[in-house]
């Protein structure tokens, strides 16, 4: 990592010319092996998938606005949740972090680039492949994917021609973010600048290193039970049926097993991005920086430990209930800390409430609301009745979408100028905050109730009691669907030109990506900066 | 009709928000059932309770985030502390939440403990979970038989109007006695399942291969409705379950019935004399 670059040289000004530029036309995008472009790549492709995702969620929402079967067949509409489950994880929310990652780390801790530039490029490419695999299944015989996103036999064995091609495409994904989180934590771990201990980093790398040794930990997990569905399938294994001596509750175990700490690969990277917004627009430091990183930590291990929780009702000893229920309960302190420490980061501070500080308080407040009902959850003589209801439905979006989908708009908004070198357009953020917010509270607030009053999940079709608030949400899903509208058209003209941002774009923000300019040079410190 | 339903729906949630959801209907629609087990209402007491403390939570919580934003605002000339870091307040809001887990996990354990004392039933019935419908085994007595869908396709087309049930009945339901403990054993033949009717307080998977075992004691005669609560394929929304619990002699003449046109799955508990089954087999 030595540099040629002159003692001299200044890292804030504007020097392309002393360095090799993008390549021209398309070939910069194929070829890339520059985090800056990487990180575009990943944003925009998960931006597609948002809408792609979205785009199911509202057949899904359409059909369920009115009892009866209207719009789709009910084998359809199982594919509409298995797949909107699938690209919304794999394709919306993991890569728009994995993309701020990209973008965000070098520059925070003053590296040069991600530490495996080439591997980054294929971490990336593999994901458009992966996902056109799975979105054409589709179009195969017997459809798509319909068995839910958990994949739990012997249901997912009754997939038609789609299933092979579904499990290489979770394999891809898999791959993808292995190799996404191996580069992650060697750039973290090798690439920061001398002067930047680990406990001088940003939270939000700080919260990235967490997340990708959870990610590096249970992917190959997932694809170890995928590839043992595939053998039961085809090759005459019989790991998961009772009928040849397996047992189809191993498979939930060791689903979960990954599926928990996944629940956390998506919300932690949020924790990181929320706790670097607020004291920006405070004017005031984060109240507890260490905390805050022993509270990551801490959740990260309990989620290890917590799996069993999603399968409270499959008939576990009561000794294992008891565990599980505490183990879970235990995620509240860690969780309760950051919460406690954000609104004391406020606290006393000077606050202005442009659109990224406006999704970071929807942030803390909703994604509390979704703590609450998680909470709940955990109780298992209580989850007894809401498990597999619509009010796990309601949590479960309630830390997603107003939990990390929000978090990633902040994170959007708050370095958009950094990146493209213009503002954004503040009046068309806060509509699009505002239509975001009372969408999603009118689309998700009602399925609290639908669950508590014995809606099941994942039914096409519902008796006559439901119907109200089915409305109510189906309505809220358009209001929220069509207002990313807005954001798309913000990101789109913000990229094309704008105001010419600042380098130090906000008043309050703090770090080393607020040293350069707006937007950046191709290549960044390249010799080191000092961090005090 | 729908927009009359929407704005039926608005005021049910203004209603559930403001806390004056008055009717019953609304209180139904609203919240978990109180139910009809000492168990189911064990549960909607704890749910209340974990509800209650959540609330009071957010509300201090929500409160001081609201008050700050207010207060501390740049546009109304708030300038910035530098404050940070408080090793007594940190250790505050981990030992407070840590207690206030602790009571919550008390009564928790209790119910969890109840419910998994099945022993001393006086009746057992057997649940299997078919794609896609229910079959009822009253295991010592020997009668058993299958419950499927009885909503007629027209009205779920929408060809007809939609009757006060829909989804929600069957033709043959599961009768059992109110007041004695029955322990219910779930599995599956096909894919897994699980068998819930929300007034019995809790729900139990189906999987083929395992048998699962529970019990309820329902207190009041009446007819209670459920689903099926795990996705089982094309008809998963389309199983539900349909609970009858009738007094106790309501419940052995209906046994009584049940055997006298018994079902062939079950004859090895009914011996039949020699002579019938060869006359039997001669007029086939």
């Amino acid at each position: 990592m030595s540099s040629t670059a002159a003692p001299t040289h200044d890292q804030g000004h504007d020097h392309d010319h002393e360095h090799h530029g993008p390549a021209p036309g398309l070939s910069r995008w194929i070829f890339t092996t520059n985090h800056k472009d990487i990180g575009t790549l990943y944003l925009l492709f998960s931006l597609l998938m948002f809408f792609i995702g979205g785009a199911m969620a509202l057949v899904i929402r359409a059909e369920l606005f009115q009892p009866g079967l209207q719009i789709v067949d009910p084998h359809f509409f199982n594919q509409m949740t298995t797949m909107h489950a699938l690209v919304m994880i794999f394709g919306a929310v993991m890569p728009a972090f994995v993309g701020l990652a990209n973008w965000l780390i070098p520059i925070m801790i003053g590296a040069p680039d991600m530490a495996l530039p080439r591997m980054n490029n294929w971490s990336f490419w593999i994901m458009p492949f992966a996902f056109t695999l799975l979105l054409s299944t589709l179009f195969t015989a017997g459809g798509g994917p319909a068995g839910g996103w958990t994949l739990y036999p012997p249901l997912v064995l009754q997939t038609g021609e789609a299933f092979p091609f579904v499990i290489l495409a979770v394999h891809m994904m898999g791959a993808s973010s292995i190799m996404g989180a191996i580069n992650i934590v060697a750039t973290i771990l090798n690439l920061r600048a001398p002067t930047m201990t680990l406990m001088k980093m940003p939270l939000f790398v700080w919260t990235w290193l967490i997340t990708a040794f959870l990610l590096i930990a249970v992917m190959p997990v997932l694809a170890g039970a995928v590839t043992m569905l595939l053998t039961d399938k085809y090759f005459g294994t019989s790991f998961f049926n009772a009928a040849g001596g397996g047992d189809p509750v191993m498979f939930q175990h060791i689903f979960w097993f990954f599926g928990h700490p996944e629940v956390y690969i998506m919300i932690l990277p949020a924790f990181g991005v929320i706790s670097m917004i607020i004291p920006t627009f405070a004017r005031k430091p984060l109240f507890g920086y260490a905390s805050m990183v022993y509270a990551t930590a801490s959740i990260a291990f309990l989620s290890f430990i917590v799996w069993a929780h999603h399968m409270f009702t499959v008939g576990m000893p009561l000794a294992g209930e008891l565990f599980f229920m505490y183990a879970t309960m235990l995620i509240a302190v860690p969780t309760g800390v950051k919460v406690f420490n954000w609104i004391s980061t406020m606290w006393r501070g000077s606050m202005t409430f442009e659109t990224p500080m406006l999704f970071a308080l929807a942030f803390v407040i909703l994604f509390t609301i979704g703590g609450f009902s998680g909470l709940m959850l955990a109780i298992a003589p209580a989850d007894f009745q809401y498990q597999d209801t619509y009010f796990v439905v309601a949590h479960f979006h309630y830390v997603l979408v107003p939990g990390a989908v929000f978090s990633i708009m902040a994170a959007a908004y708050y370095w958009l100028p950094k990146w493209t070198g213009h503002m954004y357009n503040e009046k068309l953020g806060q509509w699009h905050f505002w239509l975001s917010v009372v969408g999603i509270n009118v689309l998700f607030f009602p399925q609290h109730f639908l669950g508590l009053a014995g809606m099941p999940r994942r039914i096409p079709d519902y008796a006559l009691q439901f119907t109200e608030f089915n409305m109510i949400s189906t309505v809220g899903a358009f209001i929220f669907g069509i207002s990313q509208l807005l954001f798309a058209y913000n990101v789109i003209q913000t990229i094309r030109g704008g105001a010419k941002a600042t380098d130090q774009v906000w008043e309050g923000a703090k770090g080393l990506e607020w040293t350069l300019s707006s937007p950046p040079p191709y290549h960044t410190f390249q010799t080191a900066p000092r961090v005090d | 009709m729908a927009i009359s339903r929407v704005v039926q729906g608005i005021v049910a949630l203004g209603g559930a928000l403001l806390g004056w959801s008055t009717s019953a209907y609304a209180e139904f629609a609203l919240n978990m059932p109180r139910g009809v087990t000492p168990v189911s209402h064990d549960v909607y007491n704890l749910h209340m309770q974990i509800f209650w403390i959540c609330v009071v939570i957010g509300i201090g919580v929500f409160g001081v985030m609201f008050w700050s934003i207010y207060h501390h605002r740049k546009s109304r000339g708030a300038v910035p502390a530098q404050f940070h870091e408080s090793t007594l307040i940190e250790i505050l809001w981990t030992i407070v939440p840590m207690a206030i887990l602790i009571v919550m996990a008390v009564p928790a354990t209790a119910t969890l403990v109840r419910m998994y004392d099945t022993r001393d039933a006086e009746l057992t019935v057997k649940v299997t979970g078919y794609q896609w419908r229910w079959q009822y085994d009253y295991l010592d007595e020997g009668v058993g038989f299958f419950s499927t869908l009885s909503t007629p396709q027209a009205q779920i087309r929408n060809v007809v109007a939609k009757g006060e049930h829909y989804l929600l009945e069957v033709d043959n339901p599961l009768v059992v006695p109110v007041g004695k403990k029955v322990r219910i054993l779930t599995t599956a033949a096909d894919v897994i399942h699980s068998w819930w009717v929300p007034e019995l307080g809790w729900k139990k998977d189906a999987i083929p291969g395992f048998v699962n075992e529970t019990w309820t004691q329902i207190e009041k005669p009446g007819i209670y409705r459920g689903q099926c609560a795990e996705l089982c394929g094309r008809d998963h929304g389309f199983m539900p379950i349909v609970v009858k619990a009738v007094p106790e002699a309501e419940f052995k003449q209906w046994l009584t019935e049940m055997k006298a046109k018994v079902n062939p799955q079950t004859a090895e508990n009914n011996p039949i004399s020699k002579p019938a089954i060869v006359s039997g087999g001669q007029s086939l």
